[in-house]
């Protein structure tokens, strides 16, 4: 029968029309046999979550090149815990300073990818991270 | 949120998450999945369910986001299924339907799942049916299922839903095309959409051509044909008003009964599966099969021997106590 | 191209390099080969060498001379012996004050002409305080969000003297009308306005996606501007048709050239069809491309743009100024190429970028600034993006001739290829109905999408090298050392309490009835520019009017593509 997928939301936030980035993983997870919603442009935090919800997602990931990730990543997992998703693995990329990484890392982010990141990599780390999750999931039931 | 009893009961509370996640169950096959639904059968089966078939790029997306709309208007909650295609190579999938939707994801009347089609192959996913139970259950007034786009009859949708709508568009072949390939039998009413576009009035004239020279269908139901554009909302009403005689048509048919023929199918269906997974899944009858081949017969005679031993009920014990086996 | 006829002589001379060709062939056949891929960047096949049966070409119909129809080897007689292309570097962020201190700046260093970024919400058409907006305000360009603030932005810089060019699409008309108003303000006659405004929704709507309304709308509100300014502002550019977008969206050289001028022909086409002659806003119509590292195919790729244009706009649409024929173009070295790892190597690139522009007989040049992928660009990095431009212009001696590149086997044959893979879109969009209905319909972006996996999948596999990304990899968590510029989340805040007080300072009344008469003209088909100069002069937001634009005719929504 089937087996669990991973399940990730790639989603724009904010109104910076650059989604060659997103396109590219999302195209790039599909190929690594996830299962991968994608949303289009200039989604708000609450569209976000509340997609992540209705999707049951395990990784939410975000791609912002516009430089209000400081203003809207933080309402993102506020949004997300607020429907009960604070569990998904919450990643994302574009152009953000490292200090800002670092600053979002410690707010419950987990590794955040920058430009030129190789796109098999950020497959292969998601895929590490969910699987973690799983069992950890798995113990507890 | 970790057992069937408790997810029921926040579904039946409303809570949006427990819905999303026994769909989840659902798709994963998760073994909570059938005794989830044992919870809250008694309340699936009031929802409309309205599906929505038709070769790709035909306005699918944007017609269920149209149509949902509309509902909204006239009070109605609306659930949504959109199916897209899992990828033959890789098994993953991209889930793009809910694009053309975007205004619904603000509406809490409104709750819209995508859904890869994983091994299946009739335009749906295993889970659908699931989904819209799940759905139903939760207390939607109409619910929308979104095909994979096919250039070819699927037949999953039929099983799916009361009234199955199939949208072409001008552009996308003509009506003989869709006829070879057997849309038209599906449908119960056909949509010409994008009747802004030049070639819409031909289609639809083709159409109703086609649907007038054919046979009448075995249960009486004439196939309106009507043109809608979805993205110019035209038609929309006219469109919804053959739905309610379709509804109307079928309430007089008996709807209980063509429902019920449908589970019969689904049953079918899981009985299959779960046949297939057993005669064939680990521990099952591949390795006969191979000596057997081996040792030169015939496929019908070692078809014929195999069966023998499963209608004689000898087999399903043997299987299942070469599986308790393997997992000491 | 065509075959010329031969005479005996030149057949002779055939036989002889043919027969070199052989020995050659057979020579190349034994030779080993390093281990690279020996495609362009866009991965189109390159041979070892090109030599005249390469490259046929009649000299008169294929290139003429600089100045000439079909203009392949530029659009001036004597190309940069008369003028300089202009260095227009883009500039915008935070307020309008620090964005006209950095205008000031930059023309205090030499550049001679002024480009303005917006932010996102200007963008999109929303005021600063609007919530869309939070976050965004003067973070990647300057936030305008009334004729207040492009007042500021303008202070004291001569408007009459100075060309402006505004990178905006969807909102381009109304900010086109702040500009215009701000002008009258300064008691400038819009006659004396020169600039360009992008204003090239269809790109948007591919590739950029800063979009507004429905493309018929937006089609209609080209062409009011087009209209306009052919009557009052007869100087400006009401157009400029960028592939640069589309190009950094991932697609190949001949997908930019081809999606542009298709987009081209169709802005052309609505401008005839809503009743204008084709010379009477042709000649108004500029161009702007990527300028992309594959030297040579971009070099090609800009000289095939203008001959391609050229027959078009006459054979197709029967121009006969030749003003119309011509492309004049502004490049922009290409974003894309930069690289957050080893950020100083971008000068290198840029450098190398910019040169192919100004081979390929550019009309005005952005150089990218090293530290763009970063963040905003520093002061000292933007001087040396312009410096770039500076030191082509005066110390390599390139400028002095026109097309230097012509005739050149390679050359001519590049040409000729992506003018052919050009040709191939142009049938292929006509057969799927034209450009609005493939751009509604996701085929251009699917074929943008397609290449911008191809090239990732190229990097990744390493097919395609990135010098510090794939290859002379350094250290892996190395942070770049260099300065980020940021915005001060106060601009944010400043920025929204100076719109507040606008709108209690203003003529109330008057703000109102302008709207009114822009919601008037949705209605009724009058021009909408016309309404938009008189709303700027009440000091209508920029979000007030677009409200109205999205009330009138919708909003656009993207196509599924993947
Ligand atoms: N002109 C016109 N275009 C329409 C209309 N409805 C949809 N479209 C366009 O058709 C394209 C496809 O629409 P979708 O709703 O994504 O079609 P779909 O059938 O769901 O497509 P798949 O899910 O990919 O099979 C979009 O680009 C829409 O803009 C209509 O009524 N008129
Ligand atoms: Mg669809």
């Amino acid at each position: 029968m089937s087996k669990r997928k991973i399940k990730v939301l790639v989603a724009k936030p904010g109104l910076d029309g650059h989604d060659r980035g997103a396109k590219t993983v999302a195209t790039v997870l599909r190929d690594q046999g996830m299962e991968v919603v994608y949303t289009g442009l200039h989604q708000t935090p609450e569209m976000i979550a509340e997609v992540a919800l209705q999707e049951d997602v395990d990784v939410v990931g975000l791609s912002i090149l516009s430089g209000a990730h400081m203003s809207l990543f933080p309402r993102i997992r506020e949004e997300l815990k607020a429907r009960g998703m604070g569990h998904v693995l919450l990643t994302g990329g574009g152009i953000i300073p490292v200090e800002d990484m670092e600053t979002l890392h410690s707010q419950g982010f987990a590794k955040l990818f920058g430009p030129g990141t190789n796109t098999v990599e950020i497959a292969e780390w998601i895929q590490a991270e969910v699987e973690k999750l799983w069992s950890e999931e798995g113990a507890k039931q | 949120m970790r057992d069937p009893k408790t997810i029921a009961a926040k579904l039946f509370e409303g809570d949006r998450l427990a819905l999303s996640r026994s769909i989840s169950w659902a798709e994963d096959a998760d073994p909570r999945f059938p005794k989830t639904l044992a919870c809250i059968w008694e309340r699936v089966g009031k929802a409309r369910r309205l599906g929505v078939t038709g070769p790709p790029g035909a306005g699918k997306s944007t017609l269920v986001n149209e149509l949902a709309r509309h509902l909204r208007e006239a009070d109605r909650t609306v659930g949504i299924l959109a199916i897209d295609p899992s990828s033959p190579f890789s098994g993953g999938a991209l889930l793009g339907d809910r694009i053309r939707m975007e205004d619904r994801t603000k509406d809490s009347g409104v709750f819209i799942r995508s859904m890869a089609s994983r091994e299946s192959h009739g335009g749906l996913a295993r889970a659908s049916v699931d989904a819209c139970d799940v759905m139903d259950a939760f207390g939607f007034d109409e619910i929308l299922v979104e095909t994979v786009g096919v250039g070819q009859a699927e037949y999953d949708i039929v099983g799916a839903a009361d009234t199955v709508l199939v949208v072409l568009c001008p552009g996308a072949g003509d009506g003989i095309q869709a006829m070879k390939a057997g849309l038209l039998e599906v449908a119960d009413i056909l949509v010409v959409n994008k009747s802004d576009l030049p070639g819409a009035d031909r289609l639809q004239t083709d159409l109703e051509e086609a649907t007038h020279t054919r046979d009448i269908r075995r249960d009486g139901w004439e196939v309106p044909v009507v043109g809608v554009s979805a993205a110019k909302d035209e038609g929309l009403d006219k469109l919804l008003g053959a739905v309610d005689d379709h509804r109307a048509h079928l309430e007089r048919v008996g709807l209980e009964a063509v429902r019920r023929q449908k589970r019969a199918q689904q049953v079918k269906r899981v009985v299959g599966e779960r046949l297939d997974e057993e005669l064939w899944g680990d521990g099952g009858l591949g390795g006969r099969v191979d000596s057997a081949l081996n040792a030169g017969s015939t496929a019908y005679d070692i078809a014929e021997l195999l069966l023998q031993d499963v209608l004689g009920g000898k087999l399903m014990a043997q299987t299942r106590d070469s599986k308790t086996e393997a997992a000491h | 191209m065509k075959p010329s006829t031969q005479d005996q002589s030149t057949s002779e001379a055939r036989v002889v390099s043919s027969n070199g060709r052989a020995k050659w062939e057979a020579a190349s056949a034994k030779a080993k080969l390093r281990d690279a891929n020996f495609t362009t960047i866009s991965g189109s096949e390159l041979k070892p060498v090109y030599g005249p049966e390469d490259a046929e070409f009649d000299y008169d119909t294929d290139l003429g001379h600089p100045g000439q129809f079909p203009f392949t080897r530029g659009v001036h007689p004597t190309m940069y012996r008369g003028r300089l292309w202009t260095m227009r570097q883009f500039a915008g962020f935070g307020t309008a004050a620090q964005t006209n201190e950095r205008f000031k700046f930059l023309l205090d260093h030499g550049q001679t002409g002024l480009s303005v970024a917006f932010d996102f919400p200007t963008l999109m058409g929303y005021d600063s305080d609007q919530p869309h907006s939070l976050g965004e305000v003067g973070q990647v360009g300057v936030a305008i969000s009334s004729l207040e603030d492009m007042e500021i932005l303008m202070g004291g810089i001569p408007m009459d003297r100075v060309s402006t060019s505004m990178t905006i699409n969807g909102p381009a008309p109304i900010l086109l009308a702040f500009y215009i108003a701000c002008g009258e303000n300064q008691g400038i006659d819009p006659a004396k306005l020169r600039g360009t405004v992008q204003n090239d929704i269809l790109k948007e709507y591919q590739a950029q996606h800063a979009w507004l309304v429905p493309a018929e709308p937006a089609l209609r509100m080209i062409t009011d501007a087009m209209s306009y300014c052919a009557e009052h502002v007869p100087q400006w550019n009401t157009i400029s048709i960028s592939g640069y977008h589309i190009r950094e969206a991932g697609s190949t050289a001949a997908q930019e050239l081809a999606f542009t001028l298709a987009n081209g022909m169709e802005y052309v086409a609505h401008g005839v069809a809503a009743g204008m002659d084709v010379d009477e806003f042709a000649p108004r119509l500029s161009f702007f491309f990527d300028s992309h590292l594959d030297f040579f195919e971009e070099i090609c790729k800009f000289r095939a743009a203008r001959r391609i244009w050229a027959r078009k706009m006459r054979d197709v649409f029967g121009a006969k100024d030749p003003k119309s024929w011509m492309i004049r173009f502004h490049t922009q070295t290409a974003g894309v190429s930069l690289t957050a790892q080893q950020p100083e190597n971008n000068i290198v690139r840029t450098a190398m970028e910019a040169m192919a522009a100004v081979l390929g007989g550019t009309q005005s040049l952005h150089t990218n600034s090293m530290d763009e992928t970063l963040s905003l660009p520093t002061e000292k990095a933007v001087k040396i993006a312009l410096r770039t431009q500076q030191i082509i212009a005066e110390e390599t001696e390139v400028a002095h001739v026109a097309d230097p590149l012509a005739g050149s086997y390679f050359v001519e044959a590049q040409t000729d290829r992506l003018e052919a893979e050009a040709e191939k879109y142009f049938e292929e969009i006509e057969r799927r109905g034209g450009v609005v209905a493939c751009t509604e319909a996701g085929y251009i972006q699917r074929e943008i999408h397609h290449s911008a996996v191809t090239y990732q999948r190229a990097i990744e596999s390493g097919a395609k090298k990135v010098v510090g990304v794939n290859t002379y990899v350094e250290g892996k968590d190395a942070k770049p050392e260099i300065d980020i510029h940021r915005i001060d989340p106060e601009v944010e805040r400043e920025q929204c309490a100076r719109l507040a007080s606008l709108r209690e300072r203003r003529d109330a009344q008057a703000a109102k009835s302008a709207l009114d008469g822009v919601r008037a003209a949705c209605k009724d088909g009058s021009n909408l520019l016309e309404r938009f100069v008189t709303a700027a002069h009440a000091y209508c937001t920029l979000g007030e009017i677009t409200e109205v634009l999205r009330e009138e005719f919708g909003e656009y929504k993207e196509p599924k593509i993947l």
